[in-house]
C-alpha cells in the first residue's frame, strides 16, 4: 500500500473530453490492492472508457459488493454515486437503485467469489430481469481476500500457490450468461486495454445487463506457473473471436473493413458498435452457434476473448415491468403512491 | 528504437536537469537532501567540490541551474536552488580541517597564474593538493577578480568573498599583488614556469562613442571601471540624476549602486524591448523593486553639455521590427531629452590582450582573441591555457569554475607527460533507495507549494549603505519549505526488463504519463504513440529490452517524471527501482572512473 498520495501534478498535454475533464479527474483515491494486481488495470480501463463517453461523474452509480474486487469502486470517479452491500447481493441493490432512477449509469464490479459462490442465485436473477447496467466480473479464480483458496471458476487442474491442484469442475461465467438469456456477454484481460476498454464503453451503452467477464489476475496468490488465470498463461492463451470498436454516437466512422468480416450494431442511444470477426463462421448474434464454438475452443485450452454475443433489440427491466420514461425518483408523491382511495379502487376489480 | 544504455553515466545525468544545465555538474538534489537533513556542512562541501564558491555563488551564479529545473516544466517556478545553496553556506560549521590541504613536498612543477579571478582560483585549488607550485599574478591590491570588483557589495559582502578565496590562497599560494603583467612573452622567457594560465577575464568596458562623448566625460563613466572604483573607496557619491545605458546584469548592479550613493531619479535605458534584456529576471526584479525605472526602446542619439558640463541625453524613441532576414530592425519614431547628471555605460565587456605578443606561437582568431581548444582550453602554443572570460568572453562564475577545473586537468597532463586530449572519464554510483515495500530513502511525496519568496532589508535601510546586503537568506522555516519543492530528479526509475511482466500498474499509476507499453519503432514514431505524445525534443526517450511475455518495450519519456516513485511502490516484481544516480566527475590528478560498462550494476539480475 503507498502512502503517499498520487502527486497532483498532471500532462499539461493530458487529453480533455466534451466535458473539460481529464482522466485524472475521474480518478478515486489511491489503490489498497497488492501492487500489480489485474484489478487496478480493470480500474485503469473503466477511468478511461468513463472518461471517453463523456459521463458526468453525478450521473455514475457504482456498486459492488464483497472482495478484493469490490473495493475497486473506491478508486474511480470519486464524485460518482456509490454502495458497497453485503457479499454478493449487490445485483438486487443494482436493480433496486435501477428501479428508482432509470436515468443514471449503473456500473457493478464483482469478482468470481462474489458473483459465482456466495451470490450466485443473485447474478443469474439481474441477468434474466436484464438491469441496465454494466456488470463486470474480475475474475483471477482465487479467493485473494482469504489468502488463496479456489474460487468457483478455478479450472480442473490448476494449482494453488502452494501446489495443490483443483480437481472440482469451474463454472463458466460466460457460458452461465448466455445461457440463462443475457444480451451483452464478453470476456477481456486486464492486461489488455486495447481490447477491454472499447468493450466496456459498449456496455455503458448497452440497452441492458452489460456483462464482462474480465480475467484479472491475483498476482500475490495465483499468477504462478500452475495457474491458468496467470499474466503469462492468459496471453498464451488468449484466442481474440472478435476485434470490437466503438463509434460513439455522431463521430465519423473511420475505420473501414473487408466485406462480409465486420458487423455494425447500432446501439439504444445511437452510437454504433463494430465487431470485427477474426474467425468467418463466427456470428455473435446466434445464441445456440456462439455456445457451441466457445466449447469447442474451451476444449483446446484456449480462453475466447472480445464481445462474444450482443443482442441490442431486447427488453430491459423496465421493458418487462412497463415503468413510464420519467425514473421514479422523480414522480411526485401522489403519482408514485396515490393513496389508499385508489387502492380500494384497484381492489374492485377482484372482489 | 536501440534499447537505452543506461550503464552510460551520461544518460542518468541528462536526466537531472539541473545538475546538466550547471557547467561544473553540481550534484544539486543531493546538495538539497542534505539541507533537508540539517546536514549543512556536508551540503557546503559537496557544493564546493563542483563549484569551489558555494558561499559567492549562492548569491551571485546566474543559475543556468533553475531555468533548466523540471519543475518549471510541470508547474511554473523552478527550486530556489542558488538561494538553498547560500543556506548551507551560510549554516555550514567551521569547514577548514575539511578542506584539501597541499602536501609539504613539492612535485617539482611550477605554475603560474595570470589574474587572480575565479578561473585562476579553481586552478589553483586543483593543482596546489597535486603538489604544484602555484603562482600568481594579479594586477590589483587584491584577490577575486570580477567576483570583488564588478559585484557590489549589497550583493556579495566582503567576508563571504575573502572567507572562500582564503580557503584556496591559504593552501600555500604565492601571490604578488599590483603585479600586471606586462608581457607574456618576456615571462614565458625566462621558463621559470612548466605551464602558464591565462584568467585576466574580460577587463575592459564598452565604450559609447556618439556626439558629446568627450565634452561630457567628466559625468559620463564606464560601468565595470566605475563599480572597481566604488568597491576601493575612490569613488563614494554621484549626480541625483543618473541614467544608466544598458540593461545587462552590470547596468543592475550599476543602477543599484547609484541609489545607495545619493542618486535620487535613476532610468535604466533599453534599446529594445524586455524580451531582449539580458539582465536576469531576478535582477530586473531587484532593481524595480529599489525604484528605479526602465525605459524601453530608447536608443542613445548624443550626450547634451551645457555650461561645459553634461545636462542629459537625447535618446531616439525606437520600434523594433524583423525584417526579411528575420533580424531585428529599428524604425525611429521619435527622440526625447532627459536631463542627467551623470551617465554610467552598461554596454558590455571586451578581452583586451596588448601584453601578450602575437609573435610567440600564440595564434589569435576572430574578434583578436587567442584561439584556445574547446575541451583543453590550451592555446596554440603548448603549456599556455586560457579560461574563464578570458578564453570567449563575458560569461559568468560559475563557467570560469568549470574552465579551471578543465584546465586544471589539461595543466596536470602537460606537466606530467600526457596528452592534454586524453581526458578522464566520468563514471556513476547506483544505489537503491529502497527501505521498505512503499518506502524510500528520499522525500517521493510531491508538494504543491509554490517558490519561497526572498525577504529583503527594509527598503530605506538597505539604500543607506552601500555594504548592506540586501537579501536575508531563508530561515529555517522557509528552507524546510523549499527543500520539500525539489523533485529528486537523480533519483531515477530504473528498470529491468526481465522482471517485467506487463501488468500495467506502473503505466497506470503514473501521474504525469511517462510511462507506456507499446511495440517498438523509430524514435520520431514512438514518441507519437505514447500516452502523451512526447513533444519536447530536449528530453530523452527510454526504451528497454524487449519485454518477456509480448515483446513489446517500455518506454519512458523522461520529460515530466516527478520521481515520485509510484511506478516502483505498484511494481509486483521490482523491475522498477528508485535508484540514487551519483555522477562521478573527474578533476586533475583523479585515474578514470570504473568504464560506464562496468559501473554500479544495482538492481537484481
Amino acid at each position: 500500500m503507498s502512502y503517499i498520495t498520487k502527486p497532483v501534478a498532471r500532462h499539461p498535454k493530458m487529453p480533455r473530453n466534451a466535458l473539460g475533464l481529464t482522466p485524472r479527474d475521474y480518478e478515486g483515491t489511491m489503490s489498497t490492492l497488492c501492487a500489480g494486481c489485474g484489478h487496478d488495470s480493470v480500474t485503469a480501463a473503466l477511468i478511461q472508457a468513463i472518461f471517453e463517453l463523456d459521463v458526468e461523474p453525478h450521473r455514475l452509480v457504482k456498486l459492488s459488493g464483497i472482495g478484493c474486487s469490490s473495493k475497486t469502486p473506491t478508486y474511480f470517479v470519486r464524485d460518482a454515486h456509490g454502495f458497497n452491500s453485503v457479499h454478493g447481493r449487490m445485483p438486487s441493490i443494482a436493480a433496486g437503485a435501477n428501479a428508482a432512477n432509470r436515468d443514471l449509469l449503473y456500473v457493478g464490479i464483482s469478482g468470481d467469489g462474489d458473483s459465482l459462490s456466495i451470490g450466485l442465485g443473485q447474478f443469474c436473477h439481474a441477468i434474466r430481469r436484464n438491469v441496465n447496467m454494466l456488470y463486470v466480473l474480475e475474475n483471477n479464480g482465487v479467493y485473494g481476500l482469504t489468502k488463496g483458496q479456489f474460487s468457483a471458476s478455478a479450472d480442473i487442474g490448476s494449482t494453488s500457490k502452494a501446489g495443490v491442484a483443483n480437481r472440482q469442475g469451474p463454472i463458466d461465467p460466460v457460458n452461465l450468461a448466455l445461457s440463462l438469456g443475457a444480451t451483452f456477454v464478453a470476456r477481456s484481460f486486464s492486461g489488455d486495454k486495447a481490447q477491454l476498454v472499447p468493450i466496456l464503453k459498449a456496455g455503458f451503452r448497452h440497452n441492458g445487463f452489460a456483462f464482462v467477464d474480465v480475467i484479472s489476475p491475483c498476482v500475490t496468490f495465483n499468477d504462478h506457473k500452475g495457474s491458468t488465470k496467470s499474466y503469462a498463461h492468459t496471453r498464451e492463451h488468449m484466442h481474440e473471436v472478435i476485434e470490437t470498436d466503438f463509434v460513439p454516437l455522431r463521430a465519423e466512422i473511420k475505420t473501414s473493413y473487408a466485406e462480409g468480416t465486420a458487423r455494425a450494431v447500432t446501439m439504444h442511444d445511437g452510437s454504433v458498435v463494430k465487431l470485427r470477426k477474426v474467425d468467418d463462421t463466427y456470428d455473435p448474434t446466434d445464441r445456440g452457434a456462439v455456445l457451441d464454438y466457445l466449447g469447442e475452443v474451451a476444449t483446446r485450452g484456449e480462453i475466447s476473448t472480445g464481445l462474444l454475443y450482443l443482442e441490442e433489440s431486447g427488453e430491459d427491466m423496465h421493458g418487462f415491468e412497463n415503468t413510464v420514461d420519467t425514473p421514479l425518483v422523480e414522480l411526485p408523491h401522489e403519482t408514485l403512491c396515490p393513496g389508499s382511495s385508489a387502492l380500494a379502487e384497484l381492489q374492485k376489480e377482484w372482489v | 528504437m536501440r534499447p537505452t544504455n543506461t550503464r552510460d553515466p551520461q544518460y542518468y545525468h541528462r536526466v537531472v536537469d539541473c545538475q546538466w544545465a550547471c557547467p561544473a555538474h553540481t550534484n544539486v538534489p543531493e546538495y538539497i537532501r542534505l539541507i533537508a537533513d540539517g546536514r549543512y556542512t556536508e551540503s557546503y562541501m559537496l557544493n564546493r567540490k563542483s563549484n569551489v564558491f558555494p558561499g559567492i555563488l549562492g548569491r551571485t551564479c546566474d543559475r543556468p541551474c533553475e531555468p533548466a529545473c523540471r519543475r518549471v516544466r510541470v508547474e511554473d517556478e523552478p527550486v530556489a536552488i542558488c538561494r538553498l545553496k547560500r543556506v548551507a553556506a551560510d549554516l555550514r560549521d567551521d569547514v577548514r580541517d575539511l578542506l584539501p590541504t597541499a602536501p609539504a613536498v613539492k612535485n617539482g612543477k611550477r605554475v603560474a597564474l595570470i589574474g587572480a579571478g575565479p578561473a585562476s582560483l579553481t586552478v589553483a585549488n586543483d593543482l596546489m593538493p597535486l603538489g604544484y607550485e602555484v603562482v600568481i599574478y594579479e594586477a590589483l591590491s587584491k584577490p577575486g577578480g570580477l567576483m570583488r570588483t564588478n559585484i557590489p557589495s549589497f550583493r556579495l559582502p566582503v567576508n563571504v568573498l575573502e572567507e572562500e578565496m582564503d580557503y584556496i590562497l591559504d593552501m600555500g599560494v604565492e601571490v604578488h599583488y599590483n603585479h600586471r603583467v606586462e608581457s607574456l612573452k618576456a615571462m614565458l622567457d625566462q621558463d621559470e614556469f612548466d605551464a602558464v594560465f591565462i584568467g585576466t577575464g574580460a577587463p575592459k568596458g564598452k565604450e559609447l562613442n556618439i556626439p558629446g562623448r568627450q565634452e561630457a566625460d567628466a559625468n559620463i563613466h564606464i560601468g565595470i571601471e566605475w563599480l572597481e572604483a566604488i568597491h576601493f573607496g575612490h569613488i563614494d557619491s554621484i549626480g541625483e540624476r543618473v541614467l544608466v545605458i544598458g540593461v545587462g546584469n552590470t547596468a543592475m548592479d550599476c543602477c543599484r549602486s547609484s541609489k545607495r550613493l545619493g542618486g535620487t531619479d535613476i532610468k535604466v535605458m533599453a534599446r529594445k524591448d524586455r524580451p531582449y534584456f539580458k539582465a536576469s529576471p531576478w535582477e530586473l526584479e531587484d532593481a524595480e523593486d529599489e525604484q528605479i525605472e526602465i525605459l524601453v526602446n530608447h536608443s542613445p542619439q548624443k550626450f547634451v553639455v551645457e555650461d561645459g558640463k553634461l545636462a542629459g541625453m537625447v535618446f531616439d524613441i525606437v520600434e523594433w521590427n524583423e525584417n526579411e532576414k528575420g533580424r531585428l530592425v529599428s524604425t525611429k519614431l521619435d527622440e526625447v531629452f532627459i536631463p542627467a547628471d551623470d551617465v554610467v555605460l552598461a554596454i558590455g565587456q571586451d578581452n583586451a590582450f596588448p601584453w601578450i605578443e602575437r609573435d610567440i606561437g600564440i595564434e589569435f582568431g576572430e574578434w583578436d582573441m587567442p584561439v584556445v581548444d574547446r575541451a583543453t582550453f590550451m592555446t596554440t602554443r603548448e603549456g599556455v591555457f586560457v579560461g574563464g572570460d578570458a578564453a570567449w568572453g563575458p560569461e559568468n562564475i560559475i563557467w570560469a569554475v568549470e574552465h579551471g577545473h578543465q584546465a586544471a586537468i589539461s595543466i596536470h597532463n602537460y606537466c606530467q607527460g600526457t596528452p592534454v586530449s586524453e581526458r578522464p572519464a566520468y563514471g556513476m554510483n547506483l544505489i537503491s533507495t529502497k527501505m521498505g515495500i512503499h518506502e524510500w530513502r528520499y522525500s517521493n511525496d510531491y508538494d504543491p507549494v509554490d517558490r519561497t519568496e526572498m525577504r529583503y532589508v527594509e527598503l530605506e535601510k538597505r539604500l543607506s549603505d552601500m555594504k548592506i546586503e540586501a537579501e536575508l537568506g531563508f530561515d529555517l522555516k522557509e528552507t524546510a519549505r523549499e527543500v520539500e519543492r525539489c523533485l529528486n530528479c537523480d533519483v531515477q526509475t530504473d528498470f529491468t526488463a526481465n522482471l517485467c511482466i506487463e501488468c500495467d500498474a506502473c503505466v497506470d499509476v503514473c501521474p504525469v504519463l511517462c510511462l507506456t507499453i507499446t511495440h517498438n519503432g523509430e524514435e520520431d514514431d514512438l514518441r507519437q504513440r505514447l500516452m502523451a505524445p512526447a513533444e519536447n525534443l530536449d528530453q530523452a526517450l527510454y526504451v528497454s529490452e524487449d519485454l518477456p511475455q509480448t515483446k513489446r518495450v517500455m518506454v519512458k519519456d523522461e520529460d515530466l517524471c516527478v520521481h515520485c516513485g509510484l511506478c516502483a511502490e505498484r511494481c509486483p516484481t521490482a523491475a522498477w527501482d528508485m535508484v540514487e544516480f551519483d555522477l562521478l566527475t573527474p578533476y586533475a590528478g583523479q585515474e578514470s572512473w570504473t568504464s560506464p560498462a562496468l559501473a554500479g550494476s544495482t538492481t537484481s539480475p
